[in-house]
């Protein structure tokens, strides 16, 4: 780790304080809290598949897991909003703590068809049990309200989120340079290694799982909460392969290489809508030559050409 | 009573069987080698008291209760340690780091705390990272303390392995050929760094084909040749053995 590990933090929370002030409408702010939501998203993400090594493609399905909890448990039981993102929360996580055992004894192509199973059964399950779910319309949210008081809007969201995504970095950074962090990565290095020095491999495969399952569960609820609707597309497949996208071009095993996929990521389509029709041939040409210059994504590859760590 | 006592140890792959009915035993506190004819079983053997493999048939005893086919993971909280034929680095970490996952065991791994920079977790990791900096000392890779790993040569990333076992503080360390691919002034270094880890009291088992290297560390030698025991006894002993002489070390040695 270098000797500043949190600089990159500092920087991304004085460019999320000052960025209110400059953005012109609420386009961008909208724009900036989904860049934030897929940022935390991504970090989590990054930890199970940049530092563990381990491969989920079936992520989106967490995130609808998040955010239909935020749905339907306060519509058809009358649960808090905050309650129901916790349940979500907890629920993503069990079902990774579930699944977990016998998904991690798979590797490589056949951990990536598991994970893509259970993403595709959620977004399955999502359309199909209409009746409290809404199907494939998708259903309203009730919004985060404490007493007479409703979190709506885009300041209010802006703040929470921007602050969700300064939590998870620097809780990112804290993982990665601990004991914990380190046999993730050990065990990415060499399995058999880590194993003999008595780093119970299936433990923490199963932990990381569990903890990228609840951050993207608990993004799911925020998107639910902010947008105000949820339809089963935040936990399709190609979610799935986006959040993947971001990781990799942002740089495996990078925090901020996280940060800086979500954020290009997400902007870059709207940055290709003048290409009408054609955007998706631009957005997939794009990545084909950031992966063919910097295989190992944006951050790891501009650190090493300027000569510092991140 | 012996530290680790091997009895009638067996493994099948298949068809092949690849260690058959070895028995030997190793005291606390001795270098002792294992030396045979490529194939032999000498890896396999390692990898069965390590936990890698489990046995077909026999025990192992360590400290006599029974740790046949219990994970490596369960032997590393008991002191077993090795080191592997086939450099088994974490490149993706920094050299210190390395060396840091060895004690690995021995560190507050709470993810809670941790994702929280938990005071007095931080306090012990910065321990145990001078802890680390110490053992790169003693196997003599102080000029690395910052280095990345996948910048390292092959005869540094050979003593790094070494330093990350010694990091688990254990009582049984077992070397696959510590100075396979090593030149002959690496060799000899590394031979002395093996005196030094035995005279701190750590029991040492190697596989080594340098025999210059086992007769001169070792205080008891096991021969194996296709999957069973050859001979065992002290240097001098095997040496004189006819059947070691024929099967290995040629008829003129």
């Amino acid at each position: 780790m270098s000797k500043h590990p949190y600089r990159g933090l500092y920087l991304i929370a004085a460019v999320l304080l000052l960025l209110p002030l400059v953005l012109p409408n609420s386009f961008y702010v909208d724009l900036a809290i989904r860049m934030a939501i897929n940022a935390v998203i991504v970090l989590g993400l990054n930890l199970l598949i940049g530092f563990a090594g381990q491969i989920s493609l079936g992520h989106a399905g967490f995130i609808g897991i998040g955010a239909y909890a935020s749905a339907a448990l306060p519509t058809h039981f009358g649960w808090h909003p905050l309650l129901a993102v916790v349940a979500g929360a907890v629920a993503a996580g069990a079902l990774a703590a579930v699944l977990a055992r016998p998904i991690f004894r798979l590797k490589g192509h056949y951990l990536a068809m598991a994970t893509l199973g259970l993403g595709i059964i959620t977004n399955i399950v999502v359309r199909n049990e209409a009746a409290w779910t809404g199907g494939p319309d998708g259903m309203a949210v009730p919004p985060m309200a404490f007493g007479s008081f409703e979190v709506t809007g885009d300041k209010p969201w802006y703040w929470i989120v921007a602050s969700l995504l300064c939590i998870s970095i620097w809780a990112s950074i804290n993982i990665i340079d601990s004991p914990f962090g380190r046999a993730l990565r050990a065990l990415h290095g060499s399995e058999v290694a880590s194993k003999v020095v008595g780093v119970h491999v299936v433990r923490y495969k199963v932990s990381v799982f569990v903890m990228s399952a609840m951050f993207a569960s608990i993004m799911g609820s925020v998107t639910a909460l902010y947008v105000g609707f949820v339809t089963p597309n935040l936990a399709d497949f190609f979610h799935s392969i986006e959040l993947v996208t971001m990781v990799v071009i942002g740089g495996m095993g990078s925090i901020y290489g996280s940060v800086l996929g979500a954020v290009l990521l997400t902007a870059l389509p709207q940055a290709l809508a003048t290409f009408e029709g054609w955007e998706t041939v631009v957005f997939g040409a794009i990545l084909m030559l950031c992966m063919i210059f910097m295989p190992k994504g944006l951050v790891p590859t501009l650190a090493a050409r300027f000569g510092k760590g991140e | 009573m012996a530290l680790l006592e091997v009895q009638d140890l067996s493994i099948q792959f298949g068809g092949v069987k690849a260690v058959q009915n070895v028995s030997f035993s190793i005291g606390a506190g001795i270098v002792y080698a294992v030396i045979g004819p490529n194939g032999a079983g000498k890896t396999t053997l390692f990898n069965l008291i390590t936990g890698i493999y489990t046995p077909t048939s026999g025990s192992i005893l360590l400290d006599g209760q029974p740790i046949q086919g219990k994970s490596p993971d369960v032997l590393a909280q008991r002191g077993v340690a090795r080191t592997f034929q086939n450099l088994q680095i974490c490149m993706n970490m920094s050299a210190v780091e390395n060396v840091m996952v060895g004690a690995h065991l021995r560190l507050n791994r709470n993810l809670f705390k941790a994702a929280l920079r938990w005071p007095a977790l931080k306090a012990r990791d910065r321990y145990l990272h001078a802890e680390a900096l110490e053992l790169m000392r003693f196997v003599g890779l102080e000029a690395y303390a910052t280095a990345r790993a996948d910048s390292m040569s092959y005869g540094a990333l050979k003593r790094l392995e070494i330093a990350r076992a010694l990091a688990m503080k254990p009582r049984l360390l077992f070397l696959d050929e510590p100075a396979a691919g090593l030149n002959p002034k690496e060799t000899i270094e590394v031979d002395t760094l093996i005196r030094k880890v035995a005279d701190t009291g750590v029991t040492v088992v190697l596989v080594e084909h340098d025999m210059k290297m086992v007769m001169n560390l070792s205080d008891r030698i096991l021969v194996l040749d296709y999957g069973r025991k050859l001979a065992e006894g002290t240097g001098a002993e095997v040496r004189r053995n006819p059947d070691v002489i024929a099967a290995y070390l040629g008829t003129h040695a």
